[in-house]
């Protein structure tokens, strides 16, 4: 994926123009959770808290940003909040404390009709189990958003035609959801959620309750939306072959907290955390890692007549030029400017180690 | 959101969940045996002392307050600004049922005949079931008015539909806003109000509460209609306000996620997913109201109850046989047409069904509706139904039926009655009535402890107490004593069947249906053929009310059965256990949540029975009700019994829920037809 879009700022903040920016924010379920915010309490274990108060801490001080364009994938083991923090950005759940700015606005502060308004134009959700309307035909469910805006039905079910051929579904646009396989009606889903023409979409474990072929079709096909139409994602997974696989970051987070922000291969080559790292153990890592993380630097003794590769460079695809070579492989950053140097034994490492891991 | 969310791991240091109190040593029968014999032992020494038995036509100072009561109502309905209201409610129904009446079933002054005669009506009915239903249901409604007219029934029979329908009407436009209140309201507290309140209307056995809605509102339609009403509104709050509430909540996030308006929300997504639960919420609601509607003969209301009241009082067995049919007909009629209308428009979209071609068609079909209107206010003939003597003949038939079957059979169902009576009822209603009161209401309470333990106790003392205070103990007893034999024989009946349908699908396939069927026939219907059976005594009003019954409890036993995890029934038969132990030790012992909610289910039904049975020799409670209709002076008795039959259906209920409660095995309610339960 890391292909096909302008590269976004790895790190850090492009705090002017990002599609979505969160600061600070907060889900504590249960009564009383706004006085617990910014007490000692507030830094108790979501089990103490629970023991102590009776709230459960949904996301906990969860703060960072997204550039436009960027699929920001939020991962993290079941009850780590992640549901919980992607409906608190359009406030389907009423965050406790913190901003959510979108394309610049508020929404914490919005009223109801800005929300409504939001909602209706600027974002769009995909859900886990689909969230179909049973009682209407495939082309009024994608068509829903546009018809509560008020759309005339003609103009509505033409521009949802658009959509369902888009998504792979022309010819079932006059069926009914349940005639439709798991993975078709996801495809509904996406359609719905795309036919709104929204500037971020967000995507709650969309394709968990898939099966794993159909899973990687879907994967590929929102690698195939995300080139053509370009949206920003917000994408919630606890999957993590599908985070590193459509990712341009990630975030991980463990009950409530945010425990790592990254890129993939920074996820898996510098795990801030035990609980990262137990995560990123079965991961391929030649799959995943990229030159960056395993050349060392230059020496003035290092032969200049090795394969000169980009900094970026998944190693799997180096290996084989790599080791067929007699001279190890010169890295090179965007500017051609050698910066580090791979031999065939760092290659062989992260490759072999792999194959050595699962015994 | 829930949806969405995997169930939370237990926290580690939670309290393991609760265990139903487990009695140490001996079981809980063998205490309810040790209490029962305990009880006949001091019974033979007490015997006849203190039963407060209150002979047929006399009456306390407590009836003749209630009586007064009643009176100063009365007396006030010129100045009481609440009593001139709920009369002004009634005679807006009295206006609309006329108004209707004059349209289709009695003649409209000077027309010797309705506005529109039977051709005209059955061609407009036949033609709304086919625009709702399908052509079938369209035959159906059609031989089903036919048979209306054929049978010389026909104005008793539109009567019937006018109540039932000016009930159903006004229990939509009232109940459907709060149904809508109950399926989307977040408040705790609004909720668990309507919840009580309906639940209470549940366990009311309808049948009394006909006399204070007498009073407020008068006999006659206003009467008839009022009380429909209110015995039909709850289905559809409950069952409608349900379906909303059921609806789900992925699919609310996401259409909410699109950025929809509360009314958006309401009209596009809750009502239209929850259409087919609204419409077996309407399904049920115009069910009951048939039901009340029959019923409503007793404070003179109009329809096919009047003949079958009339035949019940003259035990004319031939004669309540023809209206009773038809009631069935009616029953039957309705309950396929809106079952089937909740399942058209999807049928037919599926179907891929054209919808230019079924506008033709209703359009055209609808224009031979109107011609057969119009030919209907022209010619006598078919305006009034021409007379025929079918109906004298069936019921002859039926007679000389009867007749026959007494003779030949009369030992057999003698001898049938003969053994319940003197090896249960008699016995036991002894045991209940001829013990002193103190004796009676200290067994019960004992009783009651040890089947449902301490949240049984007080709504039992409250009513004991009040079955004392409104001074009808014996009688009470005499009918809590039927509603115990007639359950017993039910569970029996329900054991044996439900377990059969458990186990065998086939079984299950056949009788079900038949249990559905039964299930739609309003009450008074069941008392007819048994009166046949048995004659004007309190056994008719048993047996009436097994028959009632069954169908509840024995797909309650054999749907609990069912229940039991296929698991643990291999498990049990890997160990090589015959049948019967499995049938015994696994499957009943498992299914017993079942067994309490059917046990409760049947006591309440055979209540309500015992109760309309009162006329037909059963006496008792039942029968003090009636006579509170008739005459004025026993106003105050009646409505004392009427009370009474609350109490004694609320002591039931309790125990029985305090009982299940304290089970283990969880049932799901929402399977239970409540509507049913405890009516009338
Ligand atoms: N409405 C609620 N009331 C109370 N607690 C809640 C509520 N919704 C969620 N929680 C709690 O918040 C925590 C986070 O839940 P959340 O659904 O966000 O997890 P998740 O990461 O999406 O898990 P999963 O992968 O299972 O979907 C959980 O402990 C959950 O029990
Ligand atoms: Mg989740």
């Amino acid at each position: 994926m890391t292909a096909v879009v302008d590269q976004p700022e790895q790190t850090g903040a492009a705090t002017t123009d990002a599609a979505l920016s969160v600061r600070g924010l907060w889900k504590i379920f249960g009564s009383g959770a706004e006085k617990i915010i910014g007490t000692p309490d507030a830094e108790l274990s979501r089990a103490d808290l629970k023991q102590k108060t009776g709230c459960v801490v949904g996301v906990k001080d969860v703060s960072f940003e997204v550039a436009p364009g960027e699929v920001f994938v939020v991962m993290g083991l079941s009850g780590s909040g992640k549901s919980t923090l992607v409906r608190c950005l359009t406030r389907l759940i009423e965050p406790t404390a913190g901003e959510v700015v979108i394309d610049g606005r508020d929404i914490t502060k919005a009223g109801a009709g800005d929300l409504r308004e939001l909602r209706r134009t600027h974002t769009s959700m995909v859900f886990q189990h689909f969230g179909l309307l049973p009682h209407k035909q495939v082309i009024d469910n994608v068509a829903f958003g546009l018809e509560i805006r008020g759309i005339s039905k003609k103009e509505r079910r033409a521009r949802a035609g658009e959509i369902v051929d888009l998504v792979g579904l022309t010819g079932f646009e006059q069926s009914y959801p349940d005639q439709l396989s798991g993975g078709m009606q996801q495809r509904v889903g996406l359609a719905r959620a795309l036919a709104n023409d929204p500037s971020l979409l967000l995507f709650d474990e969309p394709f968990s309750a898939l099966d794993p072929l159909i899973r990687r079709d879907m994967q590929n096909e929102v690698i195939r939306l995300h080139h053509e139409l370009g949206k920003t994602m917000v994408f919630i997974t606890h999957d993590l072959q599908e985070a590193l696989k459509l990712g341009d970051r990630i975030l991980i987070m463990r009950d409530g907290e945010m425990v790592q922000v990254g890129a993939p291969d920074e996820v898996v080559a510098a795990p801030a955390d035990d609980y990262v790292r137990d995560f990123v153990s079965d991961v391929p890592r030649s799959h995943v890692l990229t030159l960056k993380w395993v050349m060392r630097d230059p020496r003035p003794d290092d032969s200049m007549d090795g394969p000169v590769m980009k900094a970026d460079t998944i190693v799997r695809q180096a290996a084989k030029a790599a080791l067929a070579s007699d001279h190890p492989v010169r890295v090179v950053d965007e500017n051609d400017r050698v910066v580090g140097i791979v031999d065939d034994d760092a290659i062989l490492r992260v490759v072999v180690a792999e194959e050595e891991a699962p015994a | 959101m829930t949806a969405t969310l995997a169930p939370a791991p237990p926290e580690p240091d939670a309290p393991p969940p609760e265990e139903p109190v487990a009695r140490r040593g001996l079981p809980r029968w063998a205490w309810a045996l040790i209490v029962i014999g305990v009880w006949v032992v001091v019974y033979a020494f007490t015997k006849g002392q203190d039963t407060l038995v209150l002979p047929g036509r006399e009456h306390t100072d407590l009836h003749d307050t209630l009586t007064g009561f009643r009176d100063d109502v009365l007396a006030s309905r010129d100045s009481n600004p609440i009593i001139q209201l709920t009369y002004a409610v009634g005679e807006r129904f009295v206006a609309v049922v006329e108004w209707v009446q004059t349209l289709i079933s009695v003649p409209d002054f000077p027309r010797p005949v309705p506005q529109v005669g039977w051709l005209g009506v059955t061609a407009v009915a036949a033609w709304v079931g086919l625009a709702l239903a399908g052509w079938r249901i369209a035959l159906l409604v059609a031989a089903s008015f036919v048979s209306f007219g054929f049978f010389g029934y026909w104005s008793d029979a539109m009567d019937l539909l006018i109540v039932t329908f000016v009930a159903v009407a006004v229990s939509v436009l009232v109940g459907m806003p709060l149904a809508i209140w109950l399926g989307t309201t977040r408040n705790r507290y609004v909720l668990a109000a309507i919840n009580t309140t309906l639940d209470i209307l549940q366990t009311m056995p309808t049948f009394v509460y006909l006399l204070p809605i007498v009073l407020f509102v008068g006999i006659g339609p206003s009467g008839a209609v009022a009380c429909t009403l209110l015995y039909s509104l709850p289905p559809i709050i409950r069952i409608a306000g349900h379906g909303i509430r059921g609806v789900s909540t992925t699919t609310l996030e996401a259409t909410d996620s699109a950025g929809q308006t509360r009314w958006q929300r309401l009209l596009k997504v809750q009502l239209p997913m929850a259409r087919r639960t609204i419409v077996v919420g309407l399904n049920q609601t115009i069910m009951a109201a048939l039901a009340m509607a029959t019923l409503a003969a007793y404070v003179n209301g109009p329809g096919l109850g009047k003949p079958v009241l009339a035949a019940l009082q003259s035990r004319d067995v031939g004669g309540g046989f023809v209206p009773g049919m038809l009631i069935v007909v009616m029953a039957v009629m309705l309950d396929r047409t809106t079952t089937a209308a909740s399942e058209a428009p999807e049928k037919r979209i599926r179907d891929g069904a054209d919808p230019k071609i079924r506008r033709i068609v209703l359009g055209v079909t609808g224009a031979l509706a109107l011609v057969a209107v119009y030919l209907s206010r022209e010619q006598i003939d078919l305006a009034r139904f021409p007379e025929n003597d079918v109906r004298r003949t069936v019921a002859d038939g039926v007679n000389d039926l009867v007749d026959w079957f007494t003779d030949t059979f009369g030992g057999l169902t003698g001898g049938f009655k003969d053994v319940i009576s003197y090896g249960l009822l008699n016995p036991l209603e002894s045991l209940l009535a001829e013990s002193p009161w103190y004796v009676v209401a200290v067994a019960i309470l004992a009783l009651s402890a040890v089947l449902g333990g301490v949240r049984a106790l007080l709504p039992t003392v409250i009513c004991l107490a009040g079955l004392w205070y409104f001074d009808l103990w014996h009688d009470a007893m005499v009918t809590l004593n039927m509603t115990l034999v007639g359950t017993i024989l039910v569970m029996a009946l329900a054991l044996v069947l439900g377990v059969w349908m458990a186990r065998r699908p086939r079984v299950d396939l056949v009788l079900r249906p038949v249990l559905d069927a039964g299930q739609t026939i309003p009450p008074f219907v069941y008392l007819i053929p048994i009166l046949g059976l048995f004659e004007a005594t309190r056994f008719t009003a048993i047996v009436a009310g097994v028959i009632y019954a069954a169908p509840v409890a024995i797909k309650l036993v054999a749907d609990g059965i069912k229940g039991v995890s296929p698991a643990t029934l291999e498990a049990s038969r890997a160990t090589g256990s015959t049948t019967w132990q499995e049938i015994t030790k696994v499957q009943l012992p498992m299914a017993r949540g079942s067994l309490v909610l059917a046990a409760n289910q049947g006591l309440l039904y055979v209540l309500s029975m015992a109760v309309i049975g009162g006329m037909v020799g059963a006496g008792a409670l039942g029968y003090d009700v009636v006579l509170g209709f008739s005459r004025s002076e026993e106003w105050g008795k009646g409505a004392a019994a009427g009370i009474s039959i609350v109490l004694l259906g609320i002591l039931i209920d309790r125990i029985c829920r305090a009982a299940a409660h304290r089970d283990p095995v969880t049932h799901d309610p929402s399977k239970r037809p409540w509507w049913r339960a405890a009516s009338i």
